[in-house]
């Protein structure tokens, strides 16, 4: 059974002259790492409060269809029980962190849901030791650099152990660095933890290379979902205007002209090692 | 235009966000200003429209010292569009939050409605017109809180990372409007983490980290110095990456290719040959 699940799913918020959604029908099964893209105003943001239950128990509407989460119907579903199985990670950190210092910060979720204080510990430590917050431990989240505070928001996201990761353009406040940083980090819980990424993300270049999947959306639908390889050279993506990554748009002006090289390249560094081997031909 | 002498200023009198910063941006400057977060740089923009005043230094605003000058005074020649556009937006329809500043600046009902259905138009935003910014996506109110601030068209136009959640077309709609009314005379400065976007459309960099300006310059001397992009968290761009790569391998390519059609080209001419 796929970790989430979204059938025929459409969803209007209260008051909006048209739908955010339209019949959006997709799985994501466990272990996998899915970019969601598309136009601004496509409809991700929506796509992502619904994957956890803010939409509809928070962001109220209409909604046609069904969105199932490790089982659970988003419907009857708590967006308390959701926030356990699907973690969120917002734009802006400083709109997420809650408390004084990273500890708290990290226990804050758990605690609340209920945790038992040792097993609270235990987590608090994992997650210091997996983001590398350990300098950080003592800190005001208001002396943290944007960087800083993006991990501790997405360590108090992970501290509360979820199945599926769910971050919406967790990087486009952060400096470049500091944005590498925190999809490094994206990927390895990927690679090594296996946990589940939906990550929103306009800068394809960064990410493109990590992911197993890219979901492209446009005006509410669903439009393509494929391996990135395949999504990022299709014609729509560039029609719809997605940030596809400088590689990819050097390997189609090169299709177009009649050189072909063996696969789709994603960076720059793949770009040179693939016109490399089509030398050595 | 703007001359910015010795600033310094701190928040909170403990943590020094300006430490001696001095700048001059010429009339009909295009200008970015990069760094890492919490270089300073937006404390430094809102120095120049009076929303922050200098705790020590000057800064000169079109020949005047700006500490003559009030806040209202200062941004009908210096239009500063803020990072996050909730803190901007207050009205019901994206209309009459364009309408709002053109009103308060004093332009005529036939002059708001023009300025404010080109703006609509320059942005993308004619089908959004009559709906409630706070029903819109992140995305598009950025764009609402930009619309109110270009419509009124400011001599100096200051942007806080405009580029935020905008999509490739979006973006390219965003520099189009910026060179078109850099065209027509007016400065216009941005504060962006988008290196991309500054390679593209920006001629000029300051580059900044812990207060101060550790570069000013042409952009493709400042980005091109490991130094700074070291000090100011700044990466590589992917095509100096692919550029780079592909001159390890195939000396003849250029590693400061900087355009896509460069980079196309320099494939081909390995390639050409061989197919």
């Amino acid at each position: 059974m796929a970790l989430v699940e979204f059938a025929d799913f459409s969803f209007k918020y209260l008051g909006a002259d048209s739908l955010a959604l339209r019949k959006v029908s997709a799985s994501v099964n466990e272990g996998e790492y899915v970019i969601l893209t598309g136009p601004s105003g496509c409809g991700k943001t929506t796509l992502c409060r619904t994957a956890n239950g803010l939409v509809p128990h928070f962001h109220r509407g209409y909604i046609a269809g069904n969105v199932c989460i490790d089982g659970q119907n988003t419907r009857d579903a708590t967006v308390a029980k959701l926030a356990s199985t699907v973690g969120l990670v917002f734009q802006n950190p400083a709109n997420q962190l809650v408390t004084l210092n990273v500890e708290k910060e990290l226990a804050f979720g758990p605690e609340n849901l209920g945790v038992v204080p040792e097993e609270v510990r235990q987590r608090v430590e994992e997650i210091i030791d997996l983001l590398n917050l350990e300098h950080l431990r003592e800190k005001h989240p208001h002396e943290m650099s944007g960087g800083e505070q993006q991990r501790v928001a997405m360590g108090a996201t992970l501290a509360l152990k979820p199945k599926v990761l769910v971050a919406d353009e967790p990087t486009s406040n952060l400096d470049p660095r500091s944005a590498e940083l925190i999809l490094d980090i994206i990927a390895n819980l990927n690679k090594r933890n296996g946990m589940t990424v939906i990550l929103v993300e306009h800068r394809l270049d960064l990410v493109a290379k990590d992911a197993s999947r890219i979901i492209l959306m446009d005006k509410g639908q669903i439009i393509a979902d494929g391996i990135p390889r395949d999504v990022l050279s299709m014609d729509i993506s560039s029609e719809i205007g997605v940030g596809i990554p400088k590689a990819t748009q050097v390997y189609k002006r090169l299709q177009a002209k009649g050189i072909e090289l063996s696969r789709v390249p994603l960076t720059g560094e793949e770009l040179a090692l693939l016109v490399g081997e089509a030398k050595r031909r | 235009m703007i001359m910015i002498e010795d600033v310094h200023f701190a928040y909170d009198g403990i943590y020094t966000a300006l430490q001696g910063v001095s700048l001059q941006i010429e009339k009909g400057e295009c200008v970015a200003i990069m760094g890492t977060n919490g270089a300073g740089k937006t404390t430094l923009v809102k120095h120049m429209n009076g929303l922050l005043r200098p705790q020590h230094g000057r800064v000169i605003v079109d020949g005047a010292d700006a500490k003559n000058l009030s806040i209202a005074e200062l941004s009908r020649i210096v239009g500063l569009v803020w990072q996050n556009p909730d803190h901007q937006l207050f009205l019901d329809s994206v209309r009459k939050e364009i309408e709002f500043g053109l009103k308060n600046l004093g332009f005529t009902p036939e002059e708001t409605d023009a300025q404010c259905t080109q703006t609509l138009k320059n942005l993308g935003l004619e089908g959004l017109a009559e709906r409630s910014p706070f029903a819109l996506s992140g995305g598009e109110r950025k764009r609402v809180a930009l619309a109110t601030v270009l419509a009124t068209e400011p001599q100096v136009l200051a942007l806080d990372e405009p580029t935020i959640g905008q999509d490739a077309q979006q973006k390219e709609l965003l520099a189009r409007m910026l060179m078109d009314l850099n065209d027509r005379g007016r400065t216009v400065i941005v504060v962006t983490h988008d290196i991309e976007f500054v390679i593209e459309h920006f001629p000029r960099t300051i580059a900044m980290a812990e207060g101060r300006i550790v570069a000013d310059g042409s952009t493709s001397s400042v980005l091109s110095n490991e130094d700074v992009l070291e000090r100011c968290s700044l990466t590589l761009p992917q095509l100096t990456v692919a550029a780079r790569a592909l001159h390890k391998a195939f000396p003849q390519v250029s590693e400061r290719l900087t355009l896509l059609s460069e980079l196309e080209d320099a494939v081909s001419g390995i390639l050409g040959g061989t197919q």
